[in-house]
């Protein structure tokens, strides 16, 4: 018997349960995050058209929210307090569930073992029990639904004392912002417990000669965003825990004397809501970067194989991404400049903040450098790169203003907030995500995506969120507040026509994505059969069967290449894959 | 933008138009660049490297990032230094903010310039004792002047105590380009000097609740005439 035939046989010998629901093996549990963060960004999309649609036509019945929650909306009416619950659900659902599931769990678990040639991770039931834990935190939000006053108001920030002093605050208060404290805590661990586990692959488990300089970029991106996870993420469960304690066992970490909220004093003393916004940020930006490095990762090499070039400098982009981590650890005060805290620190938080632009300006150079002149391929894969690119630049820029202590006095709080952080964390990051997907779904499903139904999905895609995001920065420059249900006073009732203007073509570019859905179920079945090596791609992942069988390959790979190695090669390809025999030079 | 009615909003709006335009340059350049780099790669050529692009990246990047720290230590640190050198003198307005779901309350000390303390369990809106004041055993309050809207002469400094009942809520006047979060437990200053009479809404930004969207107050500011005769009016 082959090996390969034995592998088969190992595989069905475990039985469904334990090969598809249960599985240790490191394909399955990315496809598991990969499905979990599909289910959670369309339920997050909801979120945000009821969201959308209320702020541009306040009062507006829809049709059929009534049976959702009759008590958050009645008669089809959403209720100021509904729609920042909706809110707070969309943010956390966005950022905990997608932007910090997709890139790293799913395609790091996915790809991470098969690009450094491994069998397997280093903890595979470590893995699974993170998986599982990120599901039990996942439901413990949804939850918060069900329960009577529904899922908190406080947003995904959270903030105490509000958070801290239960209903009187406000609804959802009560055991809704009870169920998304231990949702969230349930994450941390189970982010944590992954990131060791991504750490240890990538230090202990690559093959013969895949030195750390020959690691695909994506392996690296995935290897310095598990660091950032473990030391935030552990932070943030630390805030968690002391908050839930505030909320149910009487201690005052966050909570000052003296409160009166709706009329009763509140038995607390001593607590500090700036502690809470510290630990929050300390958290809440290294999270930005842990959703947007992977995105760096899989950009640097999808962008090189449809260039057909090496990526240009290599050793700098790693360098680059090493720093914006250690970085995004020093620069959590510039979310905190108009909270209270002394205008000195402010002062010191805006210097790395600018400085921080500085790694990601060299990334997004390094990029275009590598463009230039290559023979571009224009794939969707590579489409939704250079989309990135560009809105990449779009917020990263809008981020420099904010960085300025004196403009952010202005600008905090309002829609131009909103505008640069859903540009650069969420259509940025998104758009890393679609690349990966139409880089990778041969890979993982054995079949190619529908390209004709790709670019259209691009094109639709990037010319939406460009409607969508870019009015919000001029929205915020007038003064428009965020989190507002509805607009009614003189000054922004004047704004309601470029609010709807935001809505409608929401509405459209979240029509758009079915286009996407279509293509993503359709080809699972009647796509065109993948070959081994669909994109002439250089890495490992490509010499396994698509997808692999458990345990990935038959023997382990010998690496001899880097993974960028793009060019006329003396085999008459013009890329030499990285377990290509030694001597395969390029002729460049 | 709405326009500036405050001494310190000329430095501010400066370094908002200055950082717009370079920002905005750099976009613009930047977004050019990939599509003529686009562009161009249809015209198949096989040229396939520029080794220099390395270090015209990192030269690039080291001088866009020098003229945002230099931009940062000139016109932002004025910027941002004009809205807190300003020290209370005697002639500053004082006056106490205090935010509550959903509404603003105002304080001024009187002629006496004392704040009487603030008692919590005497709070008690509907008699209007906002500040929970206790003016038969506390001197210092029996004079304080408390509103509903904030009053502010022209050209005349202001220090606003800021604070909070119960959560966090927010200070915002977008033609007196100020914006701090008042923080239950803490007692933040704001200094501004109003330059324009007018009318202007006070916006509430930091997330307070479910009437966060309609907490809003009015600052007039008026002729340092009007003020006197407005602050007569209200005192006991």
């Amino acid at each position: 018997m082959s090996p390969e035939i034995q592998l088969r046989a190992a595989q069905q010998t475990k039985g469904f349960l334990r090969t598809y629901i249960f599985s240790t093996d490191h394909k399955i549990i990315g496809l598991q995050y990969f499905f979990l963060s599909l289910f959670a960004v369309l339920a997050g999309m909801a979120l945000s058209w009821l969201m959308r649609i209320n702020v541009a036509w306040s009062g507006v019945r829809i049709f059929g929210l009534e049976l959702v929650s009759p008590t958050g909306a009645p008669g089809g009416v959403m209720t100021p307090e509904y729609y920042l619950s909706l809110m707070t659900l969309h943010g956390t659902i966005m950022i905990f569930f997608v932007l910090t599931l997709a890139p790293q769990n799913a395609f790091g678990n996915y790809l991470l073992p098969l690009q450094i040639g491994a069998k397997e991770t280093a903890f595979p039931v470590l893995n699974m029990l993170s998986f599982w834990t990120t599901l039990l935190a996942f439901l413990v939000l949804l939850a918060s639904f069900f329960v009577k006053d529904g899922p908190p108001i406080s947003g995904w920030t959270a903030y105490p004392p509000m958070s801290a002093v239960g209903n009187d605050a406000g609804p959802g208060l009560g055991t809704g912002q009870n169920l998304w404290l231990i949702s969230i805590g349930l994450l941390c661990i189970a982010s944590v417990t992954s990131s060791i586990n991504f750490m240890v692959t990538f230090i202990d488990m690559r093959c013969q000669g895949m030195s750390l300089l020959r690691a695909p970029l994506t392996c690296w991106a995935w290897f310095i965003t598990s660091i950032l996870s473990l030391l935030s993420f552990a932070v943030l469960l630390a805030a968690v825990v002391l908050l839930f304690l505030d909320r149910n066992a009487g201690t005052s970490f966050f909570v000052p004397a003296n409160l009166l909220v709706s009329g009763k004093i509140v038995p607390h003393s001593g607590g500090s809501p700036l502690l809470w916004q510290h630990l929050f940020w300390f958290f809440g930006h290294p999270e930005v970067y842990i959703t947007i490095l992977p995105g760096f990762g899989i950009v640097s090499h999808v962008l090189a194989c449809f260039s057909r070039k090496s990526i240009l400098g290599y050793r700098l982009i790693l360098g680059c991404m090493l720093a914006i981590g250690f970085l995004s650890f020093v620069v959590w005060g510039h979310h905190m400049f108009v909270s209270g805290m002394s205008p000195f620190s402010g002062f010191l938080f805006s210097i790395p903040t600018i400085i921080i632009s500085f790694p990601s300006m060299i990334i997004t150079l390094l990029w275009l450098g590598t463009l230039w002149g290559g023979r571009l391929q224009f794939n969707t894969a590579m489409m939704f790169c250079l989309g990135f690119i560009s809105t990449f630049v779009a917020g990263g820029l809008g981020g420099i203003l904010l960085a300025h202590p004196a403009v952010d006095s202005y600008l905090h709080a309002t829609y131009f907030v909103v505008g640069h952080f859903h540009m650069v964390m969420g259509v940025s990051a998104v758009f890393a995500i679609f690349a990966a997907i139409y880089f990778w779904y041969p890979k993982m499903f054995g079949r190619m995506l529908n390209e004709r139904l790709g670019q259209v999905h691009f094109g639709l895609t990037f010319l939406g969120v460009y409607c969508i995001f870019m009015p919000m920065h001029l929205l915020g420059m007038t003064g428009n507040p965020r989190r507002y249900a509805i607009l009614s006073d003189d000054f922004l009732i004047g704004l309601i026509p470029l609010h709807r203007f935001i809505t409608i073509a929401a509405l459209i570019t979240g029509a758009v994505q079915v286009l996407f859905l279509v293509n993503l179920f359709w080809s699972m079945y009647k796509g065109e059969q993948a070959s081994l090596n669909p994109w002439n791609a250089t890495s490992l992942e490509w010499t396994t069967s698509s997808p692999p069988l458990n345990g990935n390959s038959s023997e382990l790979p010998v690496v001899n290449h880097g993974a960028y190695e793009y060019g006329p090669a003396s085999s008459g390809r013009d890329f030499v894959m990285q377990s290509d025999p030694a001597g395969m030079k390029e002729i460049e | 933008m709405p326009n500036a009615a405050s001494s310190h909003a000329p430095d501010l709006d400066r370094l908002i138009a200055w950082a717009m335009i370079d920002v905005g340059v750099a976009f613009v350049l930047a977004q050019l660049l990939l599509a003529a780099l686009i562009w161009k790669s249809r015209e198949k050529s096989t040229s396939t490297s520029w080794p220099r692009t390395v270090r015209i990246a990192v030269v690039v990047s080291v001088l866009f990032i020098s003229l945002e720290l230099f931009s940062a230590a000139t016109l932002g640190r004025r910027a941002w230094g004009s809205m807190f050198s300003s020290a209370s003198t005697a002639s500053t307005v004082r006056a106490q903010v205090m935010g509550q779901q959903f509404a603003y309350y105002f304080r001024y000390p009187g002629p006496d310039g004392q704040f009487g303390p603030i008692h919590v369990d005497k709070i008690d809106p509907s008699i209007g004792n906002y500040f929970g004041l206790d003016g038969r055993n506390d001197v210092a309050s029996r004079d304080d002047v408390v509103s509903a809207s904030l009053v502010l002469p022209v050209n005349q400094p202001v220090e606003l105590m800021l604070n909070s009942q119960d959560v966090i809520h927010s200070f915002y006047v977008r033609e007196l380009r100020v914006q701090q979060d008042m923080v239950p437990g803490m007692q933040i200053p704001v200094r501004f000097t109003p330059t324009r009479v007018g009318k202007y809404e006070i916006a509430c930004t930091q997330l307070c609740g479910l009437g966060h969207y309609r907490m809003r107050a009015y600052v007039e500011v008026v002729s340092q005439n009007d003020f006197h005769k407005w602050m007569q009016e209200h005192e006991r």
